[in-house]
């Protein structure tokens, strides 16, 4: 049977609280960016389930065509897309973020 | 400037009448890495990392998700051969 990417990903991001798709791992990230959104997680201690897309090429593709946005990182919270690494980034420094979380309930793993 | 550059100031001057457009080809910050090297070889060109600045009255009132998406989609042929891409896009 083939592959059906869209409904993985579907699936992958309506599952877990916070989604990211990343080039590398949290532990090493491939890419300056990636790691820039690791480290803003990390920093407020929010649970994620990781994708790396550079294991995984359909995945790579796929999530670039499921949001029709071309760049990666990509980030969701509880099924929605926030952003990539600037929209994160800007959330971050503006609080939003973690406001966003704390209106999701969504738990801290500190 | 560079021809990626240029087609990305042109393109956004036209659709976006920016008051404030600055387009930083950051490419030789990344000059040696890994995804840079291979993007050299791959589209023959080591215009790859870009860092954009724009302010224009368009983004009014624009979501921080809408004035990406606005400025991607107008960069769409760009973003499918440079390697990495960020962006600053605000009212203004």
């Amino acid at each position: 049977m083939s592959r059906n990417v869209q409904e993985e990903i579907k699936k992958a991001v309506t599952s877990h609280d916070i989604v990211l798709y990343m080039k590398g791992t949290p532990v090493f990230p491939q890419c300056g960016f990636s790691s820039t959104v690791v480290q803003i997680l990390d920093y407020l201690g929010a649970e994620y389930e990781s994708f790396n897309v550079l294991d995984d090429p359909e995945i790579r593709q796929g999530i670039k065509d499921y949001n029709n946005w071309p760049t990666i990182p990509q980030v969701f919270v509880k099924g929605e897309f926030i952003g990539g690494c600037d929209i994160l980034r800007e959330m971050f420094e503006t609080g939003e973020l973690k406001s966003l979380l704390a209106e999701k309930n969504i738990t801290s793993a500190a | 400037m560079g021809k990626i550059a240029t087609a990305i100031k042109e393109k956004l001057t036209k659709a976006f009448n920016p008051s404030q457009l600055e387009v930083r080809d950051e490419s030789h910050k990344h000059a040696g890495h890994a995804g840079a090297s291979a993007h050299a070889a791959e589209h023959g060109s080591s215009e790859s990392h870009f860092h954009v600045i724009i302010r224009s009255n368009a983004f009014e009132d624009m979501s921080r998700l809408a004035k990406h998406r606005a400025v991607m989609e107008v960069l769409a042929e760009e973003m499918k051969t440079i390697h990495a891409f960020s962006l600053d896009a605000d009212a203004g």
